[in-house]
């Protein structure tokens, strides 16, 4: 991810660059962004551009249930997946982290009513929030997609962030903001988020990673924002029936998922180690 | 891909205890959390009757294009799901249906939803109970594995290992163990669960091996990496280190010190990934077309059967905050510290 190197400090990357994990997971991140990016200028045939019969074996990876070229489509099919996860990853750490921040700041009473409700959230398992929604609805739109995926971190990341930042709030600097007269938004956003830095990073990388697997298992079980359009969820989909005859159809898109989700899972570890005191391998 | 494991601390949640003692104190701590625990409920069930039937039109989304043509069966629907009642009416209705068992008809097959799910739901808890049996030795054995290479080049391997599956969807790791057994490499298990009706899936026990078996590959890293650090940590203190001085073997150290303190975190670490394992199933039973309450539940959402979508959410959340719950009590009884906090 581009933007670990662009907030940490020079020593701080210098110490990542030696983390073979963080090396490792962000190289393999680093080369699915830019085939996923460029994907679409590079490929042979257009997404929805028939070559050829349905499942044969024409071209690298063959062709899929309507004859589309699956390298083609694979090159095509990883943009939405990626945009959709970034954007609902975003959403959740902003959303997540000003409520724990809040709760952990104000304390007391709004805290535990604010906990609580975080609790009635976490008795959801991700996906079933976008399926309970997707159920009243009749034909899905990533705006929504990225909504409920980000709406189902949020507590999740709310939770990590009231314990960072509960370990924050009581410090002295806060104390000293607060006897200067400091609005109570600006002691948030000036002091306490600053220092929230690297366990945030390492949760942002992680949720990334349930994202990927979320908007694609949503493809994967038929809830497609664009039927006709490229996704790797949806290839599975669209594919499953023929993996015993035509393997590439199902394997090309699945492996790119995995190896997309490995690369974006030890970058977050690899952050984590970092950031914990005396860390790194 | 399963739920991060951020530990809670056993003792956080444990209320200071003033003058009272003993059985009372546990008492009072019981029917807190139990208060707790219907409150999330509660709550919980408001959010699944908004978000199914409020937010967008469930009629509308149900009769796709024959919305405007078809009147009748408009009328039909809408009187069935009750729409024309205002949204709180709506929810109570449902809320007393709930809590007498009466969880309304399905839209999509028209009979009960409790005769829709009912066997479903059998086959369902065989599915995870199976899973989680086979994960937790899986588990402890390859943390203890990895804790007595600690810190060298096969303790490193296994944690990569463990971290790279961590990552992988559920659905990611399905399809790869399918291709793998059933049909692109080797031809030994079948892809899908096929069940006659009237039969139950654990006739065929072949047809269970790779659902299972992906289950555990989704959740056995979480569990093993909680494990290992625990053991880590108790075998690198100085009461561990006093015991090996005196010359008691390491495996006797593995097995009496570290394991031992390394079962609360891991009866955590369990609850939480069991409780994952509701959401997990889901996906998996999908994959495999595995006959439970999760491939139903995607199948109703495709359909926008309301009602069942309403009940399988609420059984899946129920089960989420009981797990929770027991989890919290074990670890509470299993710690001393935390036990003396609350009796004493």
């Amino acid at each position: 991810m581009s933007t670990t190197d662009a907030t940490a400090s020079p020593s701080a990357l210098r110490r990542a660059l030696r983390s073979k994990r963080f090396v490792f997971g962000g190289a393999l991140t680093l080369v699915i962004s830019v085939f996923v990016v460029v994907g679409p200028w590079l490929a042979p045939h257009g997404q929805n551009e028939v070559v050829g019969a349905p499942f044969s074996s024409q071209g690298l990876f063959g062709t899929d249930y309507l004859g589309q070229d699956v390298l083609s489509r694979v090159m095509y099919g990883g943009r939405s997946v990626l945009v959709i996860a970034l954007l609902s990853t975003v959403l959740g750490m902003v959303l997540g982290v000003l409520i724990g921040v809040v709760a952990a700041y104000a304390g007391g009473w709004w805290d535990e009513v604010i906990m609580r409700l975080n609790d009635v959230m976490l008795a959801f398992p991700q996906i079933l929030l976008a399926l309970l929604v997707l159920t009243a609805v009749s034909q899905p739109r990533a705006w929504m997609i990225v909504l409920l995926v980000g709406a189902s971190h949020a507590p999740r990341v709310a939770r990590l962030a009231r314990g960072v930042a509960l370990g924050i709030v009581s410090r002295d600097f806060v104390h000293a903001a607060e006897a200067l007269g400091e609005r109570r938004s600006r002691v948030i956003l000036a002091e306490v988020l600053p220092n929230m830095n690297a366990p945030l990073l390492a949760e942002a990388g992680l949720r990334l990673t349930y994202s990927i697997g979320i908007v694609a298992a949503l493809g994967f079980l038929g809830f497609a924002t664009d039927p006709s359009a490229a996704n790797w969820g949806q290839m599975l989909n669209e594919n499953r029936l023929a993996l015993s005859t035509q393997p590439w159809s199902v394997l090309a898109p699945v492996l790119l998922i995995g190896l997309f989700t490995i690369g974006t899972n030890l970058t977050a570890d690899g952050i984590a180690q970092l950031s914990q005191p005396g860390g790194g391998e | 891909m399963a739920e991060t494991a951020t530990l809670p601390e056993p003792l956080a949640e444990t209320p200071p205890s003033q003058r009272r003692h003993g059985a009372a104190a546990w008492a009072a701590w019981l029917a807190r959390r139990l208060g707790l625990s219907a409150l999330t409920l509660w709550l919980v069930s408001m959010l699944v009757y908004v978000s199914t039937s409020s937010l967008g039109d469930p009629v509308r989304a149900i009769m796709g294009r024959e919305y405007d043509a078809d009147v009748a069966r408009r009328t039909a629907l809408t009187e069935q799901l009750n729409l024309d009642d205002p949204l709180p009416v709506r929810y109570l209705d449902w809320l007393r249906g709930l809590l007498s068992g009466d969880l309304g008809t399905g839209l999509a097959s028209q009979r009960p939803v409790s005769e829709v799910i009912g066997p479903l739901v059998a086959n369902t808890m065989v599915l995870v109970v199976i899973a989680a049996v086979v994960m937790i030795p899986v588990a402890f054995g390859i943390a203890m594995l990895s804790a007595n290479y600690r810190r060298r080049r096969p303790d490193a391997a296994i944690q990569v290992v463990l971290l790279a599956l961590a990552g992988l969807p559920e659905f990611v790791t399905g399809i790869l163990l399918v291709a793998l057994f059933a049909t692109t490499v080797f031809q030994v298990l079948p892809a899908i669960t096929l069940v006659a009706p009237g039969s139950t899936p654990w006739s065929t026990p072949e047809a269970m091996v790779l659902p299972v078996l992906t289950l555990v590959l989704a959740v056995a890293p979480y569990v093993s990496r909680i494990v290992r650090a625990t053991l880590l940590e108790v075998l690198d203190s100085d009461y561990v280190e006093l015991a090996r001085l005196k010359g008691i073997p390491e495996r006797v150290v593995m097995r009496k010190h570290a394991l031992l303190n390394a079962i609360v975190p891991g009866i955590q670490v369990i609850a939480l990934q069991l409780a994952w394992l509701a959401g997990g199933v889901v996906i998996v039973e999908a994959v495999f077309n595995y006959p439970g309450i999760g491939n139903q539940l995607v199948q109703s959402v495709r359909d926008h059967d309301v009602p069942v979508v309403q009940a399988i959410s609420m059984i899946i959340a129920a089960v989420y905050v009981g797990v929770n719950l027991v989890a919290d009590l074990l670890s509470i009884l299993l710690t001393p510290r935390a036990r003396t906090a609350i009796s004493s």
